[in-house]
């Protein structure tokens, strides 16, 4: 056998058998990245249906700032944070840099941009359409934009969903907040860096199926639930 | 069952002009609907027919001109709007008339007497708890028309309601309208149906060119139109 399919062999056997350092680092994988993600949605959902619904100056601008964001490079984020959380930084004295508190910090960074601007856009759909009937009945723009939350709901979890899949396949920001320590803040994408670089390839091996699997689980639930959606409630 | 604030009426025009992004919409709108009346905006495409009903529910202000609801400046809360294609939102018929009211104030066991009350009006009684959005055109346009009803609006405006319904959608539709009158709320609607404006007006407000060419009695205004254009109109030369 080659090399590479003795290492297939060995990623195989890690995950069949749920090796205990595997299943560790997806475990701190998921609990980072769905923190990262239950935080980025409470700040981004209610702030892209603000700036759809909202009528106030500087709209358009914040639009392009939070459209030109969701490209925002991880490895600037993880400097940001590393350098407000750093012990000479603003934040140092929480002391949380080299902590999963810190990798959640910068994932979050990472996908509010995303969260707020895609369901800006999906709240601003639904609003063109629903604007005249809501004002109609009398709904001001604090209800309006919570009842096009409600509504627009199927859409917004798939614009969930993507932020959490950007944040579990992210390595940048979390390599440089957390430190990649073993046991303490090493996650899937880290341990593939680190591991492919030192030419240990079962483990990287199996965390990239995981991580595949994860990212196809995913979609196939973003899928799963706009057809619901569209058959359930039209 | 009537417990309707009577103050949003007459509403008045007083020579109203509506433009937007330059373009001028509609001008020169002098008219007045008084309680009780059934008044039938009729016109051709683009004559300002949906611009008008907007500027009288107040959801476009007029850029020169006034309008006045009874003793109001602004629009009072005792108005309700149908629109052409009923825009549901995505809970159950019973939800939307429920959401409806939760926002005119009216909660608990008087709302939910009233959406059995109303959905039992417009036929949708077994679909109460269907989602709205998967209700057929007529029952979604039915649904609507309910979900304005549950306000026991004094003034109901409906946009062109039968415009995208065949005949037995129509129908229901032109009843439950005809019903919702008879128990004393005004109506304001607009069509370009000559059948259905014969069928149902009291009054005529017809307008060409976003122009107001003549409110008069239905009557009056079909067989004997003051204006050339709506003679025009009447005789199929300007639908």
């Amino acid at each position: 056998m080659s090399p590479f399919s003795d290492s297939l062999a060995l990623a195989a056997g890690l995950v069949t058998h749920l090796d205990p350092k595997l299943v560790a680092i997806v475990e701190l994988s998921l609990r980072v990245s769905l923190t990262a993600t239950i935080l980025a949605a409470a700040i981004g959902l209610p702030l892209g249906a603000a700036i759809a619904v909202g009528r106030f100056g500087g709209r358009h601008f914040l639009t392009i700032v939070l459209n030109s964001l969701m490209g925002l490079p991880p490895v600037v984020v993880g400097l940001v944070v590393y350098l407000l959380l750093s012990r000479a930084g603003p934040l140092g004295a929480l002391g949380i840099l080299f902590t999963p508190t810190a990798m959640v910090i910068a994932q979050t960074i990472l996908i509010v941009p995303i969260v707020a601007a895609l369901s800006r856009q999906v709240v601003a759909d639904a609003w063109s359409e629903y604007r005249e009937q809501l004002t109609s009945l009398g709904a001001g723009t604090f209800r309006a934009a919570l009842t096009l939350l409600w509504d627009t709901r199927f859409s917004l979890a798939t614009v969930v969903l993507a932020g959490f899949g950007r944040a579990v396949a992210e390595v940048g920001a979390v390599m440089i907040v957390g430190g990649n320590i073993d046991g303490v803040t090493r996650v899937m994408t880290t341990t593939i860096a680190l591991e492919t670089s030192k030419g240990d390839l079962p483990l990287a091996l199996a965390l990239g199926v995981v991580l595949i699997a994860i990212v196809v689980l995913l979609n196939a639930a973003a899928q799963y639930i706009r057809e619901w959606a569209r058959v359930r409630y039209g | 069952m009537d417990e309707r604030p009577h103050s949003g009426l007459p509403i008045v025009c007083r020579d109203a002009e509506v433009e937007r992004d330059g373009v001028r919409l509609l001008t020169g709108v002098e008219l007045a609907i008084p309680q009780g009346t059934f008044t039938t905006v009729l016109g051709p495409n683009g004559a300002g027919k949906s611009t008008l009903l907007r500027l009288l529910h107040g959801l476009v202000a007029p850029t020169r001109g006034s309008i006045r609801w009874g003793e109001y400046d602004a629009r009072p809360r005792s108005q309700a709007m149908v629109f052409q294609r009923a825009v549901l939102l995505r809970r159950s018929a019973a939800a939307n008339v429920r959401y409806a009211l939760e926002l005119a104030g009216v909660r608990g066991a008087e709302a939910e007497v009233r959406i059995v009350e109303v959905l039992a009006d417009v036929g949708l009684a077994d679909l109460a708890n269907r989602s709205a959005r998967v209700l057929s055109g007529g029952e979604q346009q039915r649904l609507a028309l309910a979900r304005a009803w549950a306000l026991r609006p004094e003034v109901l405006f409906l946009d062109e309601p039968t415009a995208s319904l065949d005949p037995k959608a129509t129908r229901a539709v032109e009843d439950i309208v005809r019903s919702i009158h008879g128990r004393g709320t005004t109506i304001v609607m607009s069509t370009h149906n000559l059948a259905q404006a014969k069928r149902l007006a009291g009054h005529v407000v017809f307008l060409q060119e976003g122009r107001q060419i003549e409110q008069s009695p239905a009557r009056e205004f079909f067989i004997a139109p003051r204006s050339s254009e709506a003679a025009a109109f009447l005789e199929g030369e300007r639908l």
